[in-house]
């Protein structure tokens, strides 16, 4: 039966190697049945985030052959076979162990977002072009992989001052919500430093769900905070019409 | 021995960060107590969010005749009146409301042309039910009730599994668990317990499962004393995927036969005509399941044996539309394009319509203090869950336990944690670290093991031979677990995890067989090629299972009988 080579990061906090491993091959096999067969037949303690298998709960991203990916939707048949598959955890995040990564600042970053803040007495009415938008944004199945990718985080380790990808896209997804009242466009200039995404899209590239993170969540919050904090010719208007800042 | 652990304390502890789980947490949150969730999984990732089909609400936004009444005689007439009637009328009154709280809460549906939330028509539903969004319902549904809990306020320790609850007297104390990072040990002092812990799948080889789905909650309640109820009713989810073999069982929603599939053999027969000709493929989910079982056995089953189910005669874009993970699903992981030509699906092991013994109105269990809620907690549901009924019955009954636990926790004064059960427990876990690998088993073995066991003899066709055959396997598998070697450190070792979820996957495992063996009937999800009918004298009776000392128990309890009314509602199809 033919078999894979795959290198795969073992290891902790303090550093760690890649060990060797041969799988052998079933049709339509993906990298994360190969994990499991690793962990059932030679290294049982193989430290594995999953849960699904289907692609819906983001759990298993990793960094395969150096693309972050979802391991339970990366089929073999589409790697190079020739070539020892590489399996590192996500690089963003300081590993636990082998290809489990601590993703506990994500969740912190997620408590400043101000929730869904709808109107009091509103009218619970939407109409389904109104929520196209909004809905792309929900999709997201937080599998961090767009923040992981992320030079802004990735090389230049920004986390005290960058949201990430995913966040613009929470936000995005609160500020498009035809009944939400709040802004937080001032946020997403000072603590989420939107400021700093230059637009590289690699983020876009990696989402497994597809959502145009770049083009309709990132640019689109951008315009916003110039319009409400850059535009000296907006901001005379609002002054002579005297409308509140929000 | 000295064990070493941390201490949490509070008035709620709730076991699973589901849907249920988590509106039990909001609804705990609201009375004033001190709530703190506990998840295997990170927030955010349990298996709600596989669920695609939709939420059964009788909001009449599509159907204008939709109402309670109908929702709950669909239920009833789904489980095939074994259901506990006062939670299947409490379940269609809520869930409208609860429906609306998600949507106040941030939720974002598909709408109508109306602006209403849209609804669709699934399996068993008279009307068009379920509130929806593409096929994501579950996780529009989880990460909603997440939104909210964070902005609540509410303690979620993540990646920690607890192996057993503690008690102080008859009353629940707390619960022993440990963090699945470190393997470090925790103690949760609390004064009421709400189990969340979803279903048992992954005691078979084939099912639609996640990996969390081990029986947890269910064998932690009966470990502690509380009685487990219709352990027989497994649902089989008539499609699931069947090619290629690593993504056996991943579910194909039922919503692609709401938005018009087709199911047909490999002679191109829709089959579905001959098993029920009224709601062909909208039939409910037994009855699919075993219609497609029963083409495969007869040799009318596809290549990977399975049948066709077809949606290619819809436009692509209203299929790229309305169900997008199904397509990207089936063209990344079998290279099939579902708008050009037909899936194969073959049943899955999907749901447990039994669990943990409640009571209707306050998801008690029978032992104080401990409630349970959504698929951990058996009676909505019966002999047969419709599609749609279990997001909406996380909702309503995640809240009922929630509101019922604080109310529960204002009576207790003190709980006080014996150390001796600590200790006890604590030696328990660590003991497969102490074999060694020649002299022990692996865990991995041993599971892949009680799936074969489990999925050939306790499948969707049973009968006396083969649930005969499945208890003595699995006292030889109990044996061959209470023998677990694990290497390694504790350090994030999912060998050990597994070492631990063994343990309830055998627990449940055994009251399925148990109750399938008593159950001389077919009735709903449970088939019985031996007794082929439904028998009356079987109808008015539901099995309960509890423990007594090392020995499993069963015993039957009488159907409780519904109030005039409801009867007559149900009257013209008993």
């Amino acid at each position: 039966m033919a078999e894979a080579t795959f290198e795969v990061f073992r290891g902790d906090r303090d550093g760690g190697q890649a060990t060797t491993y041969r799988v052998p091959i079933a049709p339509g096999m993906v990298v994360l049945d190969a994990l499991h067969h690793i962990q059932a037949h030679q290294a049982p303690d193989l430290a594995v985030r999953w849960n699904c298998k289907a692609g819906k709960c983001g759990s298993c991203s990793a960094e395969v052959n150096g693309r972050p990916r979802l391991t339970c939707k990366t089929r073999m048949d589409a790697l190079p076979l020739d070539k020892p598959i590489t399996v590192q955890p996500m690089k963003s995040f300081p590993v636990i162990k082998d290809l489990v990564t601590d993703v506990s600042w994500n969740y912190r970053v997620n408590k400043k977002i101000p929730p869904f803040t709808p109107r009091p007495g509103v009218k619970w009415k939407m109409y389904q072009e109104d929520v196209d938008r909004g809905q792309e944004f929900r999709k997201c199945i937080e599998c961090f992989l767009c923040q992981n990718v992320c030079h802004v985080l990735r090389e230049h380790e920004k986390m005290e001052q960058f949201g990430g990808p995913r966040f613009f896209v929470r936000v995005a997804g609160l500020e498009m919500h035809p009944l939400d009242a709040i802004s937080r466009t001032g946020m997403l200039k000072d603590e989420l430093g939107i400021g700093l995404c230059n637009i590289t899209k690699c983020c876009t590239e990696v989402c497994p769900e597809e959502i145009h993170i770049t083009d309709n969540a990132i640019i689109p919050l951008k315009e916003r905070v110039v319009d409400e904090f850059y535009d000296p010719l907006l901001m005379l208007v609002r002054k002579i019409r005297g409308a509140e800042q929000v | 021995m000295n064990t070493e652990y941390e201490t949490h304390d509070c008035d709620v502890l709730i076991i699973g960060a589901g849907g249920a789980g988590l509106r039990a947490a909001l609804g705990a949150l609201a009375q004033g107590a001190k709530v703190g969730v506990v998840c295997k999984s990170l927030l955010g990732k349990a298996h709600t969010v596989m669920a695609e089909g939709g939420i059964a609400a009788a909001m009449a936004n599509v159907d204008s005749a939709d109402n309670w009444r109908t929702h709950f005689r669909d239920t009833m007439r789904g489980g095939k009146f074994l259901n506990n009637w006062r939670m299947a009328q409490i379940h269609a009154q809520e869930a409208p409301d609860r429906v609306r709280e998600l949507e106040q809460w941030g939720a974002l549906f598909d709408r109508t042309k109306d602006g209403e939330i849209l609804q669709r028509a699934f399996g068993g539903h008279t009307f068009r039910r379920l509130c929806h969004v593409g096929d994501r319902t579950g996780l529009e549904m989880i990460r909603t009730l997440q939104d909210r809990g964070v902005q609540m306020g509410i303690d979620v320790f993540m990646e920690c599994t607890v192996s057993r609850l503690l008690k102080d007297g008859d009353r629940i104390a707390g619960a022993f668990g440990y963090w699945r990072e470190q393997g470090r040990f925790v103690v949760f002092r609390a004064k009421s317990i709400v189990m969340a812990t979803g279903g048992i799948g992954k005691a078979y080889k084939i099912t639609s499962n996640s990996w969390e789905y081990t029986g947890d909650g269910m064998a932690l309640a009966y470990g502690a004393g509380a009685e487990l109820l219709d352990m027989e009713f497994v649902q089989f989810h008539p499609t699931g995927m069947v090619w290629p073999p690593g993504v056996q069982g991943l579910l194909v929603t039922e919503a692609v036969r709401g938005e018009g599939g087709i199911l047909r053999n490999k002679l191109g027969e829709r089959f579905m005509e001959k098993y029920d000709p009224k709601r062909m493929e909208l039939s409910t989910r037994d009855v699919v399941a075993r219609s497609i079982y029963t083409e495969v056995r007869e040799g009318r089953g596809t290549e990977h044996g399975g049948a066709f189910l077809d949606i290619s005669q819809k436009p692509a874009d209203y299929v790229k539309k309305k169900l997008p993970s199904m397509y990207h699903q089936f063209k990344e992981l079998a290279d099939v394009d579902i708008t050009k030509g037909p899936m194969e699906v073959g049943p899955t092991c999907h749901y447990m319509m039994g669990g943990i013994r409640v009571e209707g109105e306050t998801t008690q269990s029978t032992v104080p203090g401990l409630f349970a809620a959504g698929e951990a907690a058996a009676g909505l549901h019966g002999a047969n869950r419709l599609g749609g009924n279990s997001l909406s019955d996380l909702l309503v009954f995640g809240r009922r336990a929630g509101i019922a636990a604080a109310d529960h926790a204002k009576t207790v004064q003190t709980t006080t944690i014996d150390p001796r059960q600590v200790e006890d427990a604590a030696r328990e876990i660590l003991t497969p670290f102490e074999r060694n690998k020649e002299d022990g088993e692996n865990p991995y073995t041993v599971h892949r093991d009680l799936q074969d066991v489990m999925q050939n003899l306790v499948g969707i066709f049973r009968n006396r031979e083969d649930l005969t055959r499945a208890l003595d396997e699995l006292e030889k598998l109990k044996v061959r677990a209470g023998r677990l070697s694990v290497e390694g450190s504790r350090m994030f070792n999912p060998g050990w995890h597994l070492a631990q979820d063994l343990k309830s996957m055998l627990i449940v495992s055994e009251a399925v067989t148990r109750s399938a063996l008593a159950r001389e009937e077919s009735r709903g999800a449970h088939s019985r090629i031996d007794y082929p009918n439904l028998d009356t004298t079987w109808g008015t009776k539901n099995n309960v299972i509890e423990r007594d000392g090392n020995a499993m128990r069963l015993r039957q309890t009488a159907v409780a009988e519904m109030p005039g009314e409801l009867k007559q509602l149900v009257a013209d199809e008993k």
